[in-house]
């Protein structure tokens, strides 16, 4: 049975670093997804909200400070938190309630207000947190754990620095246009090659920066999208998850993986499991891709998604990028937003941001990089502390 | 004459101060020899084993180089970086008895071009950062 539900909305509050309180961007994100869905707050009766972990309290109660400065209509809510994993699993939440009957239309909203440079723990002094270790006892930021990634991904399949510069020169390509993104510059090689190495082999321009953003989606069940004009696009599959024992794959914000002495690795690795989730559950597979959005925290790791999400066998994605099949007008176009390269990060909305982009690419509302004929589109992301997710979305 | 420091970990229970021949400290399970790096105090991780009975262990003190970086921005806080910045290298080092990665800073003055995947590596203690009274130490990787 087919477990879909309609995204009669979405919205985004361009990304920046606008300083502003989470809040308004969350609200105007919102705002934009209902009017998009030609519905009114009241007629909201549930409010998923996406958490930030670096905004006090509110943060932490996402859906409710965003339904406050709504104003109060006594919609039920309920405020998730999976790291970078966030906005699918805040999505599932929303989607599970509508399936499960138990309300017609949902509010899905994430925004966040970062703090200029690396991403930092929470403050204090605690040892008993792992987050909070890795950057006391070794200085592991997370350009570490990506530039680890990036040299075995050189290591194992010959990849170079240049193909990693491919990846950013393509996704400032595709920004441009894209009146959300924050940076909107098309970058050369030789430009990329010549930043500051931040993280060797990583350099700045490989890793995507800490952005304020916000987004939200307006879902609703099929029987309801029904009764009013046209057919929605639907969300036909939600992944989130966790990595099976034992994860031989060095994740933040760990200090070591599992042991796999009295257990073997699993068949599919974590990040292969992510998008395979989701793919069983539309009964889908990587073939009836037209798009997809991953998540490029670093150049590289973009690569890496091209072989997990099963766009090609593991160390063919530097062939890829270097034909074009992943550029606009290629074979299967990947992050034609930009990408986290022209949005930068803006936690508990990126996830969400990346669904809104594969539904205006399914409507055909995407502009200057809109993908010709998009039908079925695939997010696909991982947060820290073990959150896979993916979203499938089809016309 | 300035008096010498005092030698302390970084943090407690997570390797030996031996300094000729340091090794971290882990956990294993009695039931299923699943090794656990920090240190395990009451479950097994391994989703098939029942285990409750975890005995200290040292983690073997050589490794092969599985990958690295390194840093060249000082980190935020909890991070004592130093003024100026000196930058450092970060290896994940695969350990064939335990079938684990483990990571750490190398030892200072290890840049990331003196690396090569695949090299054999020895854990090694070094001071991480400084206080009035202490020597505060870590443990770091260094090629064998």
């Amino acid at each position: 049975m087919k477990r879909e539900v309609a995204v009669l909305g979405v919205g985004m509050h361009p990304w920046g670093k606008w300083g502003r309180n989470f809040v308004e961007y969350g609200v105007h994100a919102a705002r934009e997804a209902l009017a998009d869905a030609r519905l009114a707050w009241s007629d909201v009766q549930f409010v998923a909200g996406g958490d930030t972990m670096r905004n006090g309290y509110p943060g932490y109660v996402a859906g409710a400070s965003i339904a406050q400065a709504l104003g109060w209509t006594g919609a039920q809510v309920a405020s998730t938190y999976g790291a970078c994993a966030t906005g699918a699993q805040a999505i599932d939440v929303a989607r599970a309630r509508i399936l499960a009957g138990l309300c017609d239309v949902a509010l899905v909203v994430g925004a966040d207000t970062t703090p200029k440079g690396f991403f930092a723990p929470t403050g204090g002094e605690r040892k008993q947190d792992p987050d909070w270790l890795r950057f006391h006892l070794i200085g592991a930021t997370n350009p570490v754990y990506f530039g680890l990634y990036a040299r075995r991904r050189m290591e194992l399949y010959g990849a170079t620095p240049r193909d990693f510069a491919l990846v950013k020169v393509k996704n400032s390509r595709h920004g441009l246009e894209n009146p959300n993104a924050r940076y909107k510059k098309l970058y050369g090689i030789d430009e990329v090659m010549a930043s500051p190495i931040v993280s060797d082999p990583l350099r700045l321009l490989d890793i995507c920066a800490t952005s304020d953003g916000g987004a939200a989606l307006v879902l609703s069940s099929l029987d309801f999208a029904r009764r009013r004009a046209g057919k929605p696009v639907t969300i036909a599959a939600v992944s989130t998850v966790t990595p099976r024992f034992p994860n031989t794959m060095i994740e933040m914000p760990n200090f070591a993986t599992d042991s796999s002495v009295a257990v073997a690795p699993p068949d599919t690795p974590f990040r292969d499991s992510i998008a395979r989730c989701a793919y069983e559950q539309a009964g889908l597979g990587p073939e009836d891709l037209d798009l997809a959005e991953v998540y490029d925290l670093s150049t590289a790791l973009e690569l890496d998604w091209y072989e997990n999400i099963g766009l090609c066998k593991p160390g063919d994605a530097e062939r890829l990028v270097r034909e074009g099949a992943t550029a606009l007008g290629g074979r299967i176009p990947v992050n034609p937003s930009g990408g986290l390269a022209c949005f930068g990060e803006a936690v508990p909305a990126q996830a969400i941001a990346q669904v809104c982009e594969l539904v205006w690419q399914l409507r055909g509302q995407a502009g200057a990089r809109q993908v010709e004929g998009a039908r079925v589109g695939l997010s696909v992301n991982q947060g820290l502390f073990g959150h896979g997710s993916a979203v499938l979305v089809a016309a | 004459m300035p008096l010498e420091k005092t030698r302390a970990p970084a943090i407690e229970g997570w390797f030996t101060l031996d300094e000729r021949d340091p090794h971290l400290l882990g956990t294993r399970c009695t039931r299923c020899g699943t090794y656990h790096f920090p240190k395990e105090s009451f479950f097994c991780r391994n989703p098939h084993c029942a285990g409750t009975e975890l005995e200290e262990v040292e983690l073997s003190s050589r490794g092969r180089l599985w990958s690295f970086t390194d840093n060249r921005y000082p980190p935020p806080p909890p991070y004592v970086a130093r003024d100026p910045f000196e930058p450092y290298a970060i290896a994940a080092v695969e350990l064939e008895r335990e079938k684990l990665v483990v990571l750490g800073q190398m030892v200072a003055g290890i840049g990331s071009d003196w690396l090569e995947v695949g090299a054999e590596m020895q854990l090694a203690l070094e001071p991480l950062y400084e206080d009035d009274a202490h020597q505060v130490l870590v443990w770091k990787w260094r090629r064998s």
